[in-house]
This record gives C-alpha cells, structure tokens and sequence, in this order.
C-alpha cells in the first residue's frame, strides 16, 4: 500500500495527484505534510487533483474541507480539479457540499483559475497598498 | 407409484400422445401468423421426451436437478414466444393442453386413476405456471429495456458554444428520469470540459418538490465538478410553486429563457457577439 | 450467483479492502456506475462507523438478487457499546464523536434498502441493499 502521497512545487503553487484509495491515515497525513509544505515554500496557491478518485467519503470530504480552511488562513488559494460525475452525485446525496472550496474540470482550467484567483489578490493588496500611502501621506 | 406409472404412459405412447396434443392445440388455436404446426409438433416432441425423462426421477420437486431440462426448454419457449408477441394465455395453453389426451389414457390404462390424475394434473399446473412466470419475466425485462431507450432519447445535451452546455427538458419529471438526466449532463460536462451548463425547463408543465431537490442537487454536483449550471424557462405558475413549497434555490442562477440564459452564459466565456451591419 | 464473503474489520486498512470488494460486488450486479459509487460510499460511512465507534467487526458481503433484479447486500456488524437512541443518530448532523455526522443518515440516502439494529452494550447491526 501507498504510503505517502507525492506533493510537487511548481513556483508559487503545490500540485497534489490522489490517485490511490486513500486508507484514513494517508489522508491525515497528507493534511499534515501539505500545511507544512505550503509553510515551507510560502505557497499562493493549491491544486489538488482528484480525478482518479472513485469514491469520495465524508472522511476524505472533511479532509478537503479541512486543507482548505487551514490554507486560508495561511494565505494560500486551494482549487479542487477533476472530480468524477458519479462522486459528485454521491457526495451531494451524502449531504456534503464542500462550500467555499473552488473547484475546476480538470488540471489545465484548474491552473487557470488558480492564477487568475491569485492575481485577483495581489491586486488588491496592491490597490490598498497604495490606499495606504495615500492615506499616510495626507495626514502629513 | 404414481411417477413410474406416468413415466411409463408417456414412454409407450408417446407416438399417440404426440398426435392427440397437437391435435388439441390446433383446437384450443395455433396462431398460424406466428408460427406453423411443424414448429409445434416438434416442440411439442421435445418437451415429451424431456418429460418422460423427469417423471420416471419422481414428480414432487420441480426444484430438484432432474427437472432442469423441462424448465430449460420450457423457459426458452416462453420467453421467445413473448418476445413474438404470443399472449400469455396462449403460451400457457400450450401446456395445459397436454392435459385432455395424458388423462384420457389414464383413465383406460390404470387400475386407480384419480390418484395418478391428481399427479399428473398437479404437475402439469405446475409447469403450465412456470411458463406464465418465465413469460411474465421476459416482458418486464423488456418494458425495463424500453424504459431505459425511451429515457436516454428524451434527454439530449446539445453543445451550444464551445463550453456551452444546454439540455432542453420536455415533457413531465419523475425523479427517476431527473436522475437520468442529471447523470447524462455532468458526463457530458466532463466529455466536452464545459463550463456552463443550461438546464431548461420550458417544456415541463409541473415541478414537484421531489423534481426542485434533484435539480439542485444537480446545480450542486456540477459546482463539485467545477461547472456553473443556469436553469432557464421557469414559467410563473412553477415559480410560485418553487416558491409555494419552500425550495430553497439558494445561489442557483435562474433565467427567464433560454436566450437571457445563452446570453449570460456567453458574458461569463467573455464573448461579444457583434452584428456584422453595424459597422 | 449467491456469493457470500466474510471480511475482517479491525483496522483502518480494512476499509480500503472493504470498498474494492463492495466494487467488485457491485459490478458483478451490473449496477450503473452511479450506483456503484454510491454503494462504496455508503459501505465506506457504516465501515468507518463501525471500527471508531464499534470498535471493529465484520463485513459480509453477497451478491444475490432482489425480486428478480441482481443485487448487492452488505451486513456490517460491530461488538462495540452500540447506540442509544437511533432516531436521534439517524438524523443529519448528529455525532457523539468528532464527525460531520452524516455516517448513517447519509448513507441511508445512498443505498435503496436500509436497516439498523443496536442497543446498548449490544452492538450494532447495520443491513444495505443497493440493486439494478
């Protein structure tokens, strides 16, 4: 069995593939390693990719949950690719809805998204940036 | 022993046996449309011959092994003959009728015939209704076959614009047919890598609560997958109702047509469209 | 075509081997690929149910028909404290754990037949149908 994982840097952002069936001990640790990862190579951004799941349970549900919650507060966009038709049926029959996590067809509009969703804030850090100095600069 | 002894008839007169059934099948109507008296008398042989077999192993369990044969051939004519459009009166008669000739040379031949007609009568019901059932199989196998031709023709997904999705639904919804649906859009989702999807309703004349929940479970599973879905054509009377029953729509983008929702759609892609005359 | 297979349920991994035996059933059943997942899925939920708070048991998994149509029944049982009030753990949300508590309401949405039995101190007994 799969013991870990693989996650790649590719500049700013982390790629994860989940290929296997993951047993619930490969999920918490991928959980662990991923927030220590985007700690480590100050990641903007996520992509996990998840076509090659074939079933997704509350468990596996809570841990994509989980990933993007903590990457939100470190600062870090999360975008879910690929997920299967039937997985989503049965998830949303399950009850789970993943609010708040965003989500693409495949790698490539994944990877889209993620730059565009990244820019967007850069922007806008920028534009308060200079808000800012305005500001600073009247109250002289 | 009653078993022997009918194993016994059938094997001595068979030749006889054969003649006064098929008689008695040309009484009760062969449906000459269908099929012609050389099929039946051959069929007819067959079965004999297999019978004669079974009955001399004991008559009381047409669940043990040496019956299988009879139910073999039995289930393969009922089933053909249901498939050739055969009533199933008519293909249970064509056991039944094994009845008048089979008694008659009982009654000349034994020293007690009602205990031997009783078994005989017995096994012949038995069969005669396993005919019935294994017709009755093969029409629902068939109904669920339609059933299933039927849904798939009723619900295309036709591509509008590269990443553009539309499935136009006519007709009334049960969650069966939604289900469908749903299914074959999210495929098609993925097949084509679109990013919107259309779902409209004008041509459906009631929305129940059961049809708005998978709907939106719908909406819900494509935003899993990373498409926007837009339910166009809700008409007034099935607004109110939605409204009347307390679905909660929640951020699903509702159109009034399909055009408004095309239009939409398009702005989301970023493409303009532009009249070639205004120059 | 009645198969019946009795798996272990002890550790995590057991849930893994689980849900690609309940595939493997499902697929001899020809459900539709929906059905599959929703199967596995719903196998996955009363598995994991079963090992946290059951402290493990077993699956048992056959591959049988239901009137007329092929199907796949599941019976996952654990020896563990069992469940006080099942009206009150069938609904959505509810956990006496750290859960998202949707194990046993969710999986009953997935599956066409389901049936649980528990006491206290007794175990639990949780049965799923999912047919063509």
């Amino acid at each position: 069995m799969v013991d870990k994982i693989p996650i790649l840097k590719m500049g700013k952002y982390l790629l994860l593939s989940i290929q296997v069936d993951m047993h619930d001990q490969l999920a918490l640790d991928l959980q662990e390693d991923l927030t220590n990862q985007i700690v480590k190579h100050r990641a903007k951004g996520v992509l996990i990719d998840i076509s090659s799941l074939e079933i997704v349970d509350s468990f596996i549900g809570r841990m994509l949950s989980h990933i993007a919650n903590v990457s939100r507060i470190l600062d870090a966009k999360v975008i879910v690719v690929g997920m299967q038709p039937a997985v989503a049926i049965t998830l949303v029959e399950l009850g789970l809805s993943l609010d708040g996590i965003a989500t693409a067809l495949n790698v490539e509009k994944g990877m889209a998204r993620l730059e565009q969703m990244v820019a967007d804030d850069e922007l806008l850090e920028l534009a308060r940036g200079e808000e800012r100095d305005t500001s600073a600069k009247a109250g002289d | 022993m009653p078993a022997s002894v009918i194993a016994e008839l059938l094997q001595q007169h068979e030749r006889e046996l054969l003649d006064e059934w098929v008689t008695a099948q040309r009484l009760a109507g062969i449906r000459t449309d269908l099929v012609d008296e050389e099929t039946v008398r051959s069929n007819s042989q067959e079965l004999l011959k297999l019978l004669t077999v079974a009955a001399a192993e004991g008559l009381d369990d047409l669940h043990s092994a040496h019956w299988t044969p009879v139910k073999g051939m039995l289930d393969r004519l009922s089933r053909s003959q249901s498939r050739q459009g055969f009533t199933s009166s008519e293909t249970a008669t064509f056991v039944f009728s094994l009845k008048e000739p089979l008694f008659a040379r009982i009654q000349a031949q034994c020293a007690n015939p009602v205990e031997v007609l009783w078994d005989a009568s017995k096994l012949l019901d038995k069969l005669g209704l396993y005919c019935v059932e294994s017709y009755m199989g093969s029409r629902e196998a068939i109904i669920r076959e339609q059933q299933e031709s039927m849904l798939e023709l009723s619900t295309p997904v036709v591509e509008l614009w590269k990443g553009i999705l539309a499935i136009p639904l006519i007709g009334s919804l049960d969650s069966n047919r939604t289900q469908i649906v749903m299914e074959a859009l999210l495929e098609k989702i993925v097949q084509t890598e679109s990013d919107l999807a259309i779902i409209d309703i004008t041509g459906v004349p009631t929305v129940d609560t059961m049809v708005a929940q998978h709907l939106l479970k719908t909406v819900t599973a494509a935003k899993l997958m990373g498409a926007k879905c837009i339910i166009s054509g809700i008409r007034p009377q099935i607004a109110a109702t939605i409204v009347h029953l307390g679905v909660e729509l929640g951020d699903v983008v509702t159109k009034a047509s399909l055009a408004d929702a095309f239009q939409m759609a398009l702005k989301e892609l970023n493409v303009r469209l532009v009249s070639a005359t205004a120059r | 075509m009645a198969k019946k297979e009795i798996l272990p349920l002890k550790q995590e991994t057991d849930i893994v081997l689980i849900r690609q035996r309940v595939r493997q059933s499902a697929e001899v059943a020809k459900l539709g690929l929906v059905s599959q997942t929703k199967i596995v899925t719903a196998a996955s939920e009363i598995a994991r149910n079963a090992l946290i708070y059951g402290g493990g048991g077993e699956c048992v998994i056959e591959d049988t028909a239901r009137n007329g149509r092929s199907a796949v029944h599941l019976v996952i049982t654990d020896q563990g404290k069992g469940i006080e009030d099942i009206n009150k753990a069938m609904v959505d949300g509810y956990t006496s754990g750290n859960g998202l508590g949707l194990g046993l309401s969710g999986a009953k949405r997935l599956v066409d037949e389901f049936a649980i039995e528990s006491a206290p101190g007794k175990g639990t007994r949780v049965e799923l149908w999912k047919w063509r």
